[in-house]
């Protein structure tokens, strides 16, 4: 390396036009049918078939037989590494891998671009199909790379309902809007379902009456969720059976204000409402319940 | 219900997380083929098929059954599809046996799948609608509080889910077709394995899978190769919101036990069924149905799993195939249970086998514990 600050200067050696290379008969043959988008091998005295062709069988110094085959286009990978950080003169301009490829009817191996993405998208035996360039040449660049077979589209399937809410459930909600829970007493059987519910799913009758329920209640059981939710503010997170009192089922609710592994059933619970201007026709008007401080309820 | 009903054929896939390889077209005609195969028939032996799978939006395919007549060679023949949420494999083959047993059909291909890795189970269960705040977050986040208050009840000591885990996932390593396989698993791994929705860990649920399962099911004078007999079935469902309602014993579980076993003659479940291949996603199910079922009386399923009974050596086997805890392709799950419990009074089940099994259970239950399927299968002609 010449000293910083010493006499240099950049030397640039490049033939004119660049070289030519006179491609024979055999290669000739092989790149005239990249242009025409094929690939073809050379068969040998032996009966191997050599893609790329040479002129001569490695094996035994002989000229290779005349006989010209059509292998692929599709290939199975035998070996390759991956080229995270691509050089300018590389074919591809994203991370790649260079793969020894066995194309279906060749005995040996072409070394090409495969454009897999990732390096967990390419393994020995991964079958790949070569693209080919629009403006083809004569020249190995006339194949761009290879890729991997289809094995998997994607079906995006996206349904948009209008959800009309029903009159009852318009009922409990306009009853969450107030900061009271409304549920109903069936005719036959007395329970109180909330939230509030036309007819009785026991008894199969028309509810009575509607009942309006306090905000308060025991927790019956619960969940302690360590997996991440966006109606949840963080993990770990409570979901609770509770029992409003004068309920005959329970609601599934967030319970916060309470550390989760300090959360017990039995526990005496009361929803925190958000302020009324906030309040909407929804669940969300109750930002959680949270302890009462009352001994906890025998279950 | 006057024909007696035979199983002829099971075929199953190997389960696993992701079968790239088939469409779900190949995934169920290879189950199909190797049933039909066992039965030593043909497409051409089949008068009607019936399919299950659990809901369309785990692979957002809508009518899978319209798409995949071809695959089962069901043009010209009645064609139906069963849907019972996570019960539905068992569901799919009783709705097949009931065709035998009703006289309409001599011959019946069932079949049930599931292609977990085209999309995400716990998405589809988590479909939140507007004006509702339902805080459950999958399977798990449902049924994590009712194994709470089972613990709570009996006073179940925690460890008993660990046993269940290992249990299983033992069997499973003596099953060609299951899912996980755990070499060396126990209760210190187990329990290493962080809390999903507490109090189950994340070994303490089931995978998701892909696979399926297909039975050939067949009336008394069409009978080919080795039967197992069907000795009874039954179905019973419930509304998952009831007052009153127990959730940590379904009341159509009991009833469903209770039906299946008049319809089959038994009377002491536990004496008289020799194994049993039952639902259980999450490893407490085990000791919960245990008593729902009535294998033993209520507040004693967890001593009976932590006794060891219920291991594929113990006096009570339950799930000997590795169960859902190993393999879980859900609208197949059933099915794989009713599947196992023929194969084991076939004398078929190979290194899982018990030993002179001659009656076993299957069960499958579905959504909210809301869905129960049963039936009880034979060595014998009953």
């Amino acid at each position: 390396m010449p000293s910083e600050g010493g006499l240099s200067a950049e030397h640039v050696l490049e033939f004119p036009g660049g070289y030519t290379r006179t491609t024979g008969p055999v290669i000739g043959r092989f790149l005239t049918e990249l242009r025409g988008g094929r690939i073809v091998g050379v068969r040998t005295a032996g009966g191997k078939v050599l893609v790329p062709p040479l002129e001569y069988d490695p094996a035994t110094g002989d000229a290779v037989t005349g006989e010209y085959v059509e292998v692929g286009p599709a290939g199975t990978v035998r070996a390759w590494a991956w080229v995270a950080e691509p050089r300018p003169a590389h074919p591809l301009d994203r991370p790649f891998a260079w793969a020894l490829i066995e194309l279906d009817g060749a005995d040996t191996t072409l070394v090409h671009a495969v454009d897999a993405g990732n390096p967990k998208a390419i393994a020995a035996g991964t079958r790949v199909w070569p693209v080919w360039r629009g403006d083809r040449t004569g020249h190995i660049t006339d194949i761009s790379c290879f890729v991997a077979e289809v094995t998997t589209i994607v079906s995006p399937v996206r349904t948009v309902y209008r959800l009309q809410a029903g009159g009852a459930l318009q009922v409990f909600l306009e009853g969450v809007r107030r900061g009271v829970f409304v549920g109903g007493r069936c005719g036959g059987c007395a329970k109180v379902y909330v939230p509030y519910r036309l007819s009785c799913p026991e008894c199969g009758i028309p509810m009575a009456e509607q009942v309006e329920l306090p905000d308060t209640g025991t927790i019956t059981t619960f969940a302690i969720n360590n997996l991440p939710d966006p109606r949840a503010p963080e993990v770990p997170f409570v979901s609770a059976y509770i029992l409003l009192d004068g309920s005959d089922v329970p609601m599934i609710s967030l319970v916060g204000g309470v550390p989760a592994h300090e959360v017990r059933q039995g526990m005496r619970v009361r929803a925190e409402w958000l302020p009324e201007s906030e309040r909407t026709l929804s669940m969300a008007n109750i930002r959680w319940f949270a302890p009462t401080g009352e001994p906890d309820v025998e279950l | 219900m006057a024909e007696r009903c035979a199983v002829i054929g099971v075929g199953q896939t190997h389960y696993t997380s992701k079968r790239r390889d088939v469409s779900i077209a190949g995934l169920v005609r290879e189950a199909a083929l190797r049933a039909l195969d066992d039965a030593g028939l043909t497409f051409a032996d089949i008068d009607a098929v019936v399919i299950g799978k659990a809901p369309d939006l785990f692979e957002g395919i809508m009518m899978p059954e319209a798409y995949l007549a071809d695959a089962l060679g069901a043009a010209g023949k009645p064609m139906m599809r069963v849907h019972t949420a996570g019960s539905v494999g068992g569901s799919t083959a009783l709705v097949g046996a009931g065709l035998i047993q009703g006289g309409v059909h001599d011959r019946v291909l069932v079949v049930a799948f599931e292609k977990q890795s085209e999309s995400n189970a716990t998405w589809a269960l988590s479909t939140h609608l507007p004006f509702s705040s339902s805080l459950v977050v999958g399977a798990g986040g449902y049924f994590a509080p009712h194994i709470r208050e089972y613990m709570r009840r009996t006073g179940a000591p925690e460890h008993i889910g660990a046993l269940v885990a290992v249990k299983d996932r033992l069997n499973a390593l003596k099953n060609p077709y299951a899912h996980l396989r755990i070499p060396g698993i126990d209760r210190k791994m187990v329990e290493s394995t962080p809390m999903l929705w507490e109090p189950i860990r994340y070994l303490e649920t089931c995978p998701s899978s892909d696979g399926a399962c297909a039975l050939v099911l067949s009336s008394e004078r069409a009978v080919t190769g080795t039967p197992a007999w069907v000795h009874g079935a039954a179905m019973r469902s419930e509304p998952i919101f009831r007052a009153g309602r127990d959730t940590v014993n379904p009341q159509a579980g009991k009833d469903c036990a209770a039906d299946v076993y008049q319809q089959a003659g038994v009377t002491d479940p536990r004496r008289q069924i020799d194994v049993a291949e039952v639902y259980v996603p999450f490893s407490w199910y085990e000791p919960m149905w245990l008593e729902n079922l009535g294998f033993v009386a209520e507040g004693e399923g967890w001593k009976v799993t932590e006794s060891g009974a219920t291991a594929l050596d113990g006096d009570t086997p339950w799930n000997a195939s590795g169960g859902v805890l190993s393999s879980n392709p859900i609208g197949a799950s059933g099915l794989i249970r009713f599947a196992e419990a023929a194969l084991q009074v076939r004398g078929m089940a190979g290194e899982h086998q018990v030993d002179g099994a001659r009656l076993a259970l299957g069960h499958a239950y579905g959504g909210g514990a809301q869905f129960f399927a049963m039936w009880i299968v034979g060595r014998d002609r009953p």
